[in-house]
């Protein structure tokens, strides 16, 4: 009970530490918005004759960034944490003045940096002619070498956020059930006690059978937390808007984590049942072996498609729909527009909760096949 | 002209999924007639085999997707 105690505010200390840490960064509110804005009057009249692209729009916006809009002109500078030839280089996005087209070089350390379309690249020593500190090739991608880029992105904040909300929930929750004990469940406990029995009694325990305690934490965790960082997505302005789970890097972590237990827990069975499949004759095993050995791929690629096509999916239409006003250039278009978007958000609330239910389910489904019994 | 036939494929997919998913659909609409008391049993199994149907439809969204860009 004692080392319980000083477990837990271990971690509530670490809570406090990282909600400090994102704070701190945050406060670096970008001063020069006055200054871009003027910038962009000059541009506007450029921009208007050209079309309005709504596939680049809907793709910038479900993108990692290395600083979060706020609103308006309003930007966070998030931390940029670079591994360069001479060691780490620490310094602030908005030291880039929000520029995205590699005009603006940050010197840090006797090396310079520019960002072009959210990657960060070693400046050249001269500009082109449109001014950009790159080398480009024919298909204007540039082709300046890269520092390792482990900044603290738009999407890792979001996942540190999601990290501290899901420990406070779950840390006052499972709180509640020691104090509480034998009593009736109260405020969050009595939100989560459902969903959390609706895990183990739909998901885990028809398809893990009795051995279902043991995968209990991991498809809890992988639940809350893709439903969390879904409906964190759907949340427009500051603490959520980020893309995570709509990010193939984060749903590939995800089906490696279900990948990596499915093949360490799978029995003898499982394995026969891949390599020598009994019950078929012999040149049929001979040609089963590398289907059913692809399968085994196939299956976490499957999941980590799944979740990220069907986020982003759900944030393009969104953002296509609100662009519809912008396309026909019209304020009219937001009497249809609008209330659809409203509809489809509804409908996302949906697609938040099932998609985290099918990824939950189809791990256990995989782990299920793994441990099966012989019978 | 690439991003034209993409969005052919993006819509053959979506033709494909529909077909997929509605019959999915029809099918535990059914079952769930005949059978009322399996009705949640039936709605996990529908939602698993949507997923499963949906899948394919946006693996072809995806790759339509990147030759798109």
């Amino acid at each position: 009970m004692d080392c319980n105690q000083v477990f837990v505010s271990k971690v509530k200390r670490l809570i406090i530490v990282f909600t400090l840490l994102i704070a701190f960064f945050s406060i670096k509110v970008d001063a020069f918005a006055q200054v871009d804005s003027a910038a962009h009057v000059v541009e506007a009249p450029a921009a208007e004759s050209k079309k309005f692209d709504i596939g680049k729009f809907a793709l910038h916006h479900i993108a990692d960034s290395h600083s979060w809009h706020v609103i308006g002109e309003t930007y966070l500078g998030l931390p940029v944490i670079l591994y360069t030839n001479s060691g780490f280089v620490t310094f602030n996005s908005s030291d880039f003045k929000r520029d995205d087209n590699a005009t603006v070089v940050v010197e840090r350390d006797g090396q310079r940096f520019v960002k072009m379309h959210e990657k960060i690249y070693y400046a050249s020593a001269d500009a082109n002619e449109h001014g950009q500190f790159v080398e480009l090739n024919a298909e204007h991608h540039a082709e300046n070498k890269r520092p390792l880029d482990l900044s603290v992105t738009k999407n890792v904040c979001t996942l540190l956020i999601s990290i501290v909300i899901m420990l406070a929930v779950f840390l006052s929750v499972a709180k509640a059930y020691k104090t509480r004990r034998g009593k009736a469940p109260k405020g969050l406990q009595s939100w989560l006690e459902p969903i959390i029995l609706f895990v183990r009694d739909d998901i885990a325990k028809p398809n893990l059978g009795h051995k279902y305690e043991r995968f209990m934490p991991y498809l809890l965790t992988v639940f809350f937390f893709i439903w969390f960082n879904n409906m964190l997505g759907l949340v427009p302005f500051l603490p959520g808007g980020a893309n995570l789970t709509g990010n193939i890097a984060v749903t590939m972590t995800l089906a490696v984590a279900t990948f990596l237990l499915t093949i360490f827990n799978g029995n003898k069975h499982y394995w026969k049942h891949i390599f020598w499949m009994p019950g078929v004759p012999v040149p049929m095993k001979i040609f089963l072996a590398p289907l059913e050995f692809v399968g085994i791929l196939t299956k976490p690629i499957a999941l980590m498609i799944r979740l990220f096509a069907n986020i982003s999916a759900g944030h393009i239409l969104m953002l296509s729909l609100i662009c519809l006003i912008f396309v026909f250039n019209s304020l009219w278009v937001s009497v249809a527009s609008v209330p659809f978007a409203i509809f489809i958000g509804a409908i996302e609330l949906m697609v938040a909760f099932i998609q985290a239910f099918i990824f939950t389910i189809l791990s256990a489904l995989f782990i299920g096949m793994a441990i099966e019994e012989h019978h | 002209m690439t991003g034209s036939i993409a969005a052919i494929g993006a819509g053959l997919a979506a033709i494909g999924a529909g077909l997929g998913i509605g019959r999915i659909g029809g099918s535990a609409m059914d079952g769930i007639a005949r059978q009322p008391e399996a009705a949640s049993k039936i709605q996990t199994a529908m939602l698993i085999a949507a997923a499963f149907v949906e899948a394919v439809a946006l693996f072809a969204v995806v790759v339509a997707l990147m030759g798109n860009g």
